[in-house]
């Protein structure tokens, strides 16, 4: 792999840019691999790098039914942030935060991991009292936030009104190493880190059948044809439960399209992230100038990537109220993603009834940010087989259990 | 030099000269013009900057698709970023400003980077910034950050206002062009309700321009009698300045209508947004010309062939003196004919194509203009205004021939048809090689309810460029009498780079999106670097990513993608198509729901007067509830203690009409609530109140409230405030999925009636000033209920109490409301009545360790964790959330349970503070073993209470525990009973 650089760039500029290599390989599929990771989303690339990275496992394949990141991962809105308040989440989170914080380094691609701070909106005093209890927690848990006036609020973001007739602003959670980083360069500096170490990323080859015998994983099936693995990982969100299927699994997850638009590019005018969660609603801007906004999921189940448009109205109403200033701006394109909920809004991350055959899914409506944390605690579950600290409070069998993880106890919100 | 022709243009009127402004400078136009139009009148053709490279643009096109002309239009509250210059009305005293420079238009420094543009080629920001690790967030991205974005984003309030209409109709024509006419007019004979909605201030799109004849009519005239029609049919409604932006599931449409957009302030909404279920969509959004990519061709002054046309035709205005035509197809010859005929030079047509035989050229022939066949611009010269091209061969490498001086160069490569609207729910497209182009696909439209396809495309949109274009009517059928001037065209020929072997200094000079700086070299190096899905480009590149969406780059993208990986256009396929169609104003889709009523206001009966008495409102949900009364001069604070103090030793009046209150009638309602709730409610005596627990599944309490039985068959359900609403859904979804065969009824008589309660050791003394019914403890003793009258108000007078005080809870119907709360606050004067707010509310209930939903609780506590196992029943088979509390990790004895704190200190714990042990777990997170859930300084014993849970937490009374505090230190507390006051409920109880 050629190191990407400033100079590289200059380097190639005399060429005319005509020299730079393949960013990854797309090699055709072997017929047996080490492991089998199944979908090509950032969580599913993220897994493959820290197997090779941390575990030296790289006889690996990634398969994907569409475009590497086409997914969620190219879909979201960017949100990065730990301020979670279950001590396991906070701890994943956490992990994953900082690990975006060298990210770029550590992969030699700019995923643009901008701490801009993030800032959630206590617009009653329920939720002050539910945030103040979050930085408790994080206070304990070694996550850096704090609950600011309604003054810094203001100062720290001047296009938001604080004074709304119906919500005013009582103060924020605020988390200043949170922030947000570029979608795409996620998955595309993984996948080119992954193939740099010779792992294989099958695109538009998807999995329509798992093998097993004895209950122990053997292959799959694919569009591309039967690989054989001896160890399995299904990272393909949305679609778990289809694939859990395939392995002869259910899963306590549901798929809903969540929304999302952004707004023509205006001039820089909005540093932090800003969530509103009483009014439903949230906004950052992006590099390029585009307000980038998030809503609601729908309210039915569904594995249509489609904006709808109920919630787009809904949030944008909420968010006019926070940003009066947004009203003369034009939406310039919205969409949705589906998004595997679970019932207590926490990620699965687990062993399976099938042996060898292990789950990364769950994430829903807020794993952009997870993706390092994830990927490394699903490697490190793969590599040896059982989990680690980071991954064990979130297997499978908590559902059994009662043992939830609930985190729509802080913030009733997504992200 | 671009100027008003001294003749012509049939849409203004030269009657109505209208002043405007551009970067401060005075300018006039005609009443008719479009903001470009005038611009150009005006010899302005520089309108703005690119977004990368700041190179200098001018506008390219005449309609929505155009990328360059933005421009902040407006001032202040009226200020509007990134509006296209294309499509905006002129109307007297307009105030446009270019975007993207500084300091001016002319003179840009950001045009450094185009000096750079070497350095700077696709995705370079992926590759580079990467070290220091620091200097990405404190030096590159602020570089990035500041030279972002186009227009400015505005600081005021916006001075308009939107509404939103609602609309249903058979069928739904977007599009006021000839098909669109002809499909509404076939729609509307048949009988069927039609809406026909066309997005610029005209009917009859395209074809009166291209001088086209319809049914033997000259267009305008077909045009004019064809809306008569339309116009006297009951069942039409005909809307100008109406985009149709999205398609939804089941013939959901959304459409932007801006109605004062041209006359600001006059009073009238802005903008209207129209939501509409159509049985079927017709799309006759027409086609949009496609660029060429030559070298320079986004000098100012190189436009879209029909952009051009338009100019000239409607508008009057030649966009150049001497106009050279570049083309691959015969469209672009009735440019050249219409500058001819304007009086205006073109020097040549270069057709790329070896022949041009077809009519339109003969036509051009004839009248003087040189064509030259195989031919291709080499390249663009010129800075701000073109100067001149470079001719050369189309099949070779673009060695240079021969210079043409010009001043505009008009282009065309081809239509592609909107199937936008086709798309947006799931329509496919399928390439059509003839016309070089994507048309929907008739086999795989998008479906709608019944199966049928929910949107046709007719006409161009539907890939019918030449003859009969317009007649198939797609759904609806027409007579296929329409055609437009009947010339035998000779195909296109597809041409995406130009020239054919143009090498890497040519390829670095064409532009593919305008706004975003994407050049053909840029989606080259995204095939070569492996961004082989057209989704990886189109993100690597930015192509198609700019305010138009790729209206008129993506094809070409495409294209060029395509030929890099050695593979068909189809191979590739496209992007996705999203809504809107063009971008939507936000305050158009927020409508009216704004300030106050951005979301719906819930007032009680009582609200005004509260509001006159001085309360400072919390939300609460919808509703607005009195947090506190204070008085002059008086803190939040100082209030709640003095609210608290007075009802504990007086009397306090509490407006609890948000309280929910369903109720549940039938011959299975004592059935239906022993499954809902963890108490038996079926033995509930009438005429007694009893306090019960809802779970969910899982187990986890969800809500509380006293039910009161009314009668044999009927069940009087509290619920909390915020709860009302998702109760009442709760209790329905069970009662229609699951127990559709119980005979229950649910009513949410919420708002139905206004509830006062009147607390304190005086309540009963008030109550019987009132007079007119029995309110003794022997007549109506604690967890009774009794109706009757009380001053003359119908009542419903509950014994329930939620601060250990005695307590009458008496509802009265809504309408009584504020005059029983007026008689309340009489007869209490002799007696120190007072009104008291939720926060001394909740004050009480700490005090007398009664929980609160959502504090106590928050979804993963069960009632075992709260004390609260007296109110499940162990003799019932079931309810919801038995099964939930019997999995191990609810059934554990080592779940945190409810217990008093007491600061040592006498100090309040701070909202939140966790119980913190000894060491850290696995993950080095800090042990903890409880938390605090209400904490409070109680007025009543003068000191800091709290109410949390704690591991083992009843076992450990007496024990003194540590709180975190957010700071790093700790609070000493100690472990008591929850009940700070009187604990033996004698208060409530006399
Ligand atoms: C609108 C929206 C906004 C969001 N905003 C945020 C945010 O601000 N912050 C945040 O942290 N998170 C956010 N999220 C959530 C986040 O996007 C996801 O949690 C995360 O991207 C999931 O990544 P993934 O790799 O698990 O899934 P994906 O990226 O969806 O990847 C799964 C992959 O599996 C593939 N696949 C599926 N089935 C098969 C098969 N049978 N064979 C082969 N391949 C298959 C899919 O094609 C896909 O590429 C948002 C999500 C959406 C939709």
């Amino acid at each position: 792999m050629k190191r990407y650089s400033a100079f590289a760039i200059a380097r190639e500029a005399i060429g005319n840019h005509l020299g730079w290599q393949k960013a990854w390989a797309s090699p055709a599929p072997k017929a047996a691999y080490d492991v089998i990771i199944v979908g090509a989303g950032g969580h599913g690339l993220a897994t493959a790098y820290y197997l090779g990275k941390n575990h030296g496992i790289t006889n690996v394949a990634i398969l994907e039914k569409g475009w590497l990141g086409g997914g969620n991962t190219g879909r979201n809105t960017t949100i990065i942030r730990s301020n979670y308040l279950q001590d396991p989440s906070a701890a994943i989170y956490e992990k994953s935060r900082s690990l975006y914080e060298t990210l770029s380094q550590d992969i030699n691609y700019n995923v643009m991991f901008s701490p801009r701070g993030v800032m959630m909106l206590a617009q009653t005093h329920h939720e002050v009292r539910g945030y103040r209890r979050t930085a408790h927690a994080n206070a304990l848990q070694g996550v850096t936030t704090e609950f600011i006036t309604p003054a810094r609020v203001k100062e720290l973001c001047p296009i938001l009104n604080i004074d709304g007739p119906r919500y005013p602003v009582l103060g924020a959670l605020w988390q200043a190493r949170g922030g947000t980083g570029r979608h795409d360069a996620v998955a595309w500096g993984y996948a080119r880190a992954c193939s740099a170490m010779g792992m294989d990323i099958i695109q538009q080859c998807e999995v329509t059948g798992v093998r097993s015998e004895g209950g122990q994983v053997t292959g799959v099936e694919t569009t591309k044809g039967a690989i054989a693995c001896k160890k399995m990982g299904i990272v393909v969100a949305g679609h778990s439960g289809q694939v859990a299927d395939m392995a002869g699994f259910r899963l306590p997850v549901e798929a809903v399209a969540l929304q999302a638009l952004v707004s023509e590019p205006i001039k820089p005018c909005m540093d932090v992230v800003v969530m509103a969660n009483t009014v439903h609603g949230y906004m950052s801007q992006s590099d390029k100038g585009e307000m980038v906004i998030g809503g609601g999921t729908d309210g039915f189940n569904n594995y249509t990537q489609r904006g709808s448009f109920h919630h787009i109205e809904e949030t944008l109403r909420a968010l006019i109220e926070t940003f009066p200033m947004l009203s003369r701006l034009k939406m310039l394109r919205q969409w949705g993603g589906i998004v595997d909920m679970t019932g207590d809004r926490s990620p699965i991350i687990s062993k399976t009834p099938l042996g060898n055959c292990f789950i990364n899914c769950g994430w829903g409506t807020g794993g952009f940010k997870a993706i390092p944390g994830s990927g490394w605690a699903m490697a490190d579950l793969m590599a040896r087989g059982e989990p680690g600290p980071l991954a064990e409070a979130f297997d499978l069998w908590r559902f059994k259990e009662g043992r939830f993880i609930d985190e729509s106890v802080a913030a009733g919100v997504a992200h | 030099m671009s100027t008003r022709l001294s003749t012509g243009g049939r849409l203004i009127d030269r009657t109505a000269p209208q002043g405007f402004t551009f970067n401060g400078r005075p300018m006039r136009g005609y009443k008719g013009d479009t903001l470009a139009a005038a611009l150009l009148a005006n010899d302005q053709m520089l309108m703005g900057r690119s977004f990368k490279y700041h190179r200098p643009r001018g506008v390219v096109a005449s309609g929505v698709e155009e990328p360059n002309a933005l421009m902040n239009l407006g001032t202040g509250a009226r200020l509007e970023p990134n509006q296209r210059a294309t499509t905006t009305e002129l109307f007297d005293g307009l105030i446009a400003a270019s975007q993207n420079h500084w300091p001016s238009l002319d003179f840009d420094i950001g045009f450094l980077n185009n000096h750079a543009a070497r350095l700077l080629p696709a995705g370079f920001y992926y590759k580079t910034f990467i070290h220091p690790r620091a200097f990405w967030k404190h030096v590159f991205e602020p570089i990035i950050r500041q030279s972002a974005g186009l227009g400015k984003a505005p600081t005021e309030l916006d001075a308009d206002r939107y509404e939103q209409a609602y609309a249903f109709c058979d069928v739904l024509v977007a599009g006021g062009g000839i098909a669109g006419l002809n499909a509404a007019l076939s729609a509307a004979t048949a009988g069927q309700r039609v809406i026909l909605m066309e997005q610029s201030a005209h009917w009859g799109g395209r074809a009166p321009v291209d001088g086209a004849t319809v049914q033997g009519q000259a267009a305008e005239s077909w045009i004019a009698a064809t809306l008569a029609t339309l116009a006297a049919m009951p069942n039409v409604t005909l809307r100008l300045r109406t985009t149709v932006a999205g398609v939804y599931d089941h013939g959901y449409v959304l459409a932007d209508e801006r109605i004062a957009d041209h006359t600001p302030g006059d009073g009238r909404p802005r903008q209207r947004l129209w939501r509409l279920r159509c049985g079927q969509i017709i799309a006759a959004t027409g086609a949009i010309e496609r660029p060429l990519a030559f070298a320079g061709n986004d000098i100012p002054g190189v436009m879209l062939a029909s952009a051009v046309r338009d100019y000239v035709v409607n508008w009057a205005v030649s966009p150049g003196d001497r106009t050279v035509v570049v083309t691959n197809n015969d469209d672009a010859y009735l440019t050249a004919i219409a500058l001819k005929e304007a009086g205006l030079e073109v020097p040549a047509i270069l057709d790329a194509r070896a022949t041009a035989t077809g009519d339109l050229p003969s036509r051009a022939r004839a009248m003087g203009i040189r064509v030259e066949t195989g031919k291709a611009i080499a390249k663009v010269k010129g800075g701000k205004r073109v100067t001149g091209v470079s001719v050369c061969v189309q099949a070779g490498e673009g060695a240079v021939l021969h210079d043409i001086a010009c001043d505009a160069v008009a282009m065309s490569g081809g239509w592609s048809p909107v199937v936008h609207l086709y798309s947006h729910c799931g329509g496919k497209v399928v390439w059509n090689d003839a016309l070089a182009a994507f048309v929907p696909d008739t086999a795989r439209p998008p479906i709608n309810h019944d199966g049928r396809p929910m949107v046709v495309c007719v006409g161009a949109a539907a890939g019918h460029f030449a003859a009969d274009a317009v007649s198939p009517g797609g759904g609806v059928g027409t007579d296929g009498a329409i055609s437009r001037d009947a010339n035998p065209a000779q195909a296109i020929q597809p041409v995406w780079v130009m020239p054919q072997g143009a090498g890497i200094k040519l390829r670095s000079k064409m532009w593919l999106d305008y706004q975003n700086d994407v050049k053909v070299s840029d989606v080259q190096l995204a095939a070569r670097e492996g961004y082989e899905s057209v989704e990886h480009t189109k993100r690597y590149t930015t192509l198609g990513m700019a305010t138009d969406q790729g209206k008129l780059s993506n094809i070409n993208g495409l294209a060029v993608l395509a030929a890099a990986l050695d593979v068909t256009i189809p191979q590739v396929g496209t992007t996705t198509f999203r809504p809107p169609y063009t971008p939507v104003t936000l305050g158009a889709l927020a409508g009216e729901a704004r300030g106050e009523i951005f979301q719906p206001l819930r007032r009680t009966p009582m609200h005004e007067i509260h509001e006159k008495a001085g309360a400072y409102f919390e939300p609460v949900g919808l509703w607005r509830r009195p947090y506190c009364f204070a008085q002059q001069g008086e803190s939040h604070a100082d209030a709640v203690a003095r609210e608290v103090n007075n009802t504990r030793q007086a009397v306090g009046l509490l407006d609890a009409s948000t309280l929910g209150k369903i109720v549940v009638k039938g011959p299975d309602a004592g059935r239906f609530l022993d499954m809902l709730y963890t108490g038996v409610m079926s033995t509930l005596p009438v005429g007694k109140c009893r306090y019960g627990l809802m779970c969910n599944e899982q187990g986890f309490l969800s809500d509380d409230g006293v039910v009161a039985r009314l009668s044999e068959d009927t069940w009087l359900c509290h619920t909390t405030s915020g709860g009302a609403d998702r109760i009442h859904g709760w209790m329905e979804d069970w009662l229609q999925c699951e127990w559709w065969d119980w005979q229950v009824y649910t009513a949410n008589l919420t708002e139905q009636y206004a509830q006062i309660a009147v607390v304190g050791p005086n309540a009963r003394k008030l109550l019987q000033d009132l007079g007119g019914m029995d309110v003794s403890r022997e007549a109506l003793p604690f967890m009774g209920w009794a109706e009757g009258s009380l001053a003359g108000f119908p009542v419903r007078v509950y014994r329930i109490s939620f601060s250990g005080e005695l307590s009458y809870e008496i509802a009265v119907p809504a309408s009584h409301g504020a005059a029983f709360w007026a008689a309340c606050v009489t007869a209490g004067k002799p007696y120190g009545a007072m009104p008291y707010g939720t926060e001394a509310l909740h004050v009480m209930r700490a005090e007398k360790g009664f929980i609160m939903i959502g504090d106590e609780t928050d979804g993963t506590v069960i009632p075992q964790d709260l004390g609260l196992g007296w109110a499940i029943s162990k003799k019932k088979a079931d309810y919801l959330g038995k099964r939930g509390q019997e999995r191990t990790y609810l059934a554990n004895p080592d779940r945190w349970t409810l217990v008093g704190f007491e600061t040592l200190d006498g100090s309040v714990i701070p909202d939140g503070a966790y119980v913190i042990t000894d060491g850290t777990n696995a993950n080095g997170q800090r042990n903890t073993q409880g938390r605090v859930t209400s904490t409070y300084h109680s007025p009543t014993l003068n000191r800091g209470i709290a109410m949390g849970l704690l591991l083992h937490g009843t076992k450990r009374l007496g024990e003194v525990v540590q709180f975190n505090t957010v700071s790093g230190g700790t609070v000493s507390a100690k472990v008591v009973d929850p009940v700070f006051v009187d604990k033996d409920g004698v208060k409530q109880n006399v």
